[in-house]
């Protein structure tokens, strides 16, 4: 007998030998509702992995060479969603800090593209974010999460703080809710669509 | 299938990454990125050179089922990123697990994938 709990079967990627895997980034800052997004649209329950930092923000591997120094882990969660025999698309959802550039980097690169939740009393709180994902070259749409009691917002002074261009998306979502959820990811791939054609 | 003969571990293994991964070095990022799909190999596929760490086992029988990301490895095994990614390559290397990265970005091909995306959320959640 396995010693080892075992996995239940739906864990694994249906078609595996088959599919490609995709992924799209859910970002914003601290508390704005990302995990709360993936968990309300992912098939699995959201896993997180995390990435040990240097204070430096290097990312180690093993500790060959950074004995002494101060070490901290940083995590980011993911969910998943099969989206037929061929594609397979993950959500993975991380604060915006820069100065975990190697997780940054393992994020980016291959993404499809971003949705950046913002919260509209938190505005100031999502220009490093956006800023990074410009960086690093990511098309993206904007979600705004509404919380409860916040103000209802103007979209045209929401464009104008976030200094966005004139086609990127702006919807506002429920992170608690999967079908407003989905919808805000079905208008960011709708967005990602016009800028590949 | 064979019967691992170590210890079942219920908490991750408080050792340090670098006795986990024996020193190997970085495998290449874009071989094992996040969302590379990995499963085991077949038995005549194998190239036994030495015994597997309790950590590899582990990774090996947790992807014998089936396919499952780089990143969903990490997580159901809660092992750093950095450490699954030393270990798959070793496995790898070794001829134990199959990797599937995912495909290049090409606009050609990311148009035709965001098709596949978009109808593939509509049929679900329209
Ligand atoms: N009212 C309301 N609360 C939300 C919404 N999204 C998230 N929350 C709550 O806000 C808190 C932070 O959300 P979380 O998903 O953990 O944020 P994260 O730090 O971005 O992952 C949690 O208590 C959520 O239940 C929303 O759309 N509306
Ligand atoms: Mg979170």
């Amino acid at each position: 007998m396995d010693s080892r709990p075992s996995l239940d079967e739906r864990a694994y990627v249906r078609g595996g030998e088959t599919q490609t895997a995709v992924k799209i980034l859910v970002v914003g800052h601290f508390a704005v509702g990302k995990t709360t997004f993936i968990g309300s649209i992912s098939e699995i329950t959201p896993l997180s992995t995390e990435e040990r930092m240097t204070r430096a923000g290097e990312a180690v591997d093993d500790l060959k060479g950074v004995k002494g120094k101060t070490t901290t882990t940083v995590a980011m969660d993911f969910g998943r969603l099969t989206l037929s025999d061929r594609v397979v698309l993950y959500l993975f959802g991380t604060p915006g800090q820069l100065r975990f550039v190697q997780m940054w980097e393992d994020m980016a690169r291959g993404a499809l593209g971003a949705l950046v939740l913002v919260d509209p009393d938190r505005l100031a709180d999502s220009f490093a974010v956006i800023d990074l994902i410009e960086q690093y070259g990511l098309d993206y749409a904007i979600a705004v999460n509404r919380f409860d009691g916040t103000p209802v917002y103007e979209e045209a002074a929401l464009r104008d703080a976030l200094d966005l261009l004139d086609d990127t998306p702006v919807v506002t979502c429920d992170a608690r809710d999967e079908k407003s959820s989905a919808d805000a990811l079905i208008t960011l791939v709708r967005h990602l669509l016009d800028r590949a054609n | 299938m064979t019967t691992p003969d170590e210890q079942p571990s219920e908490a991750p293994p408080l050792v340090r990454p670098y006795v986990i991964t024996k020193g190997r070095g970085l495998p290449d990022d874009e071989q094992l990125s996040l969302i590379t799909l990995v499963t085991a190999a077949d038995d005549e596929q194998r190239r036994p050179t030495r015994r597997l760490t309790p950590e590899e086992q582990g990774l090996l029988e947790l992807c014998a089922a089936g396919y499952l990301t780089v990143a969903e490895l990490a997580g159901h095994t809660r092992l750093p990123l950095g450490v699954v990614r030393i270990l798959l390559s070793g496995l790898t290397e070794g001829g134990f697990v199959i990797v599937r990265p995912p495909v290049e970005r090409a606009s050609l091909v990311d148009a035709r994938i965001l098709e596949e995306v978009l109808n593939g959320l509509q049929a679900k959640f329209g």
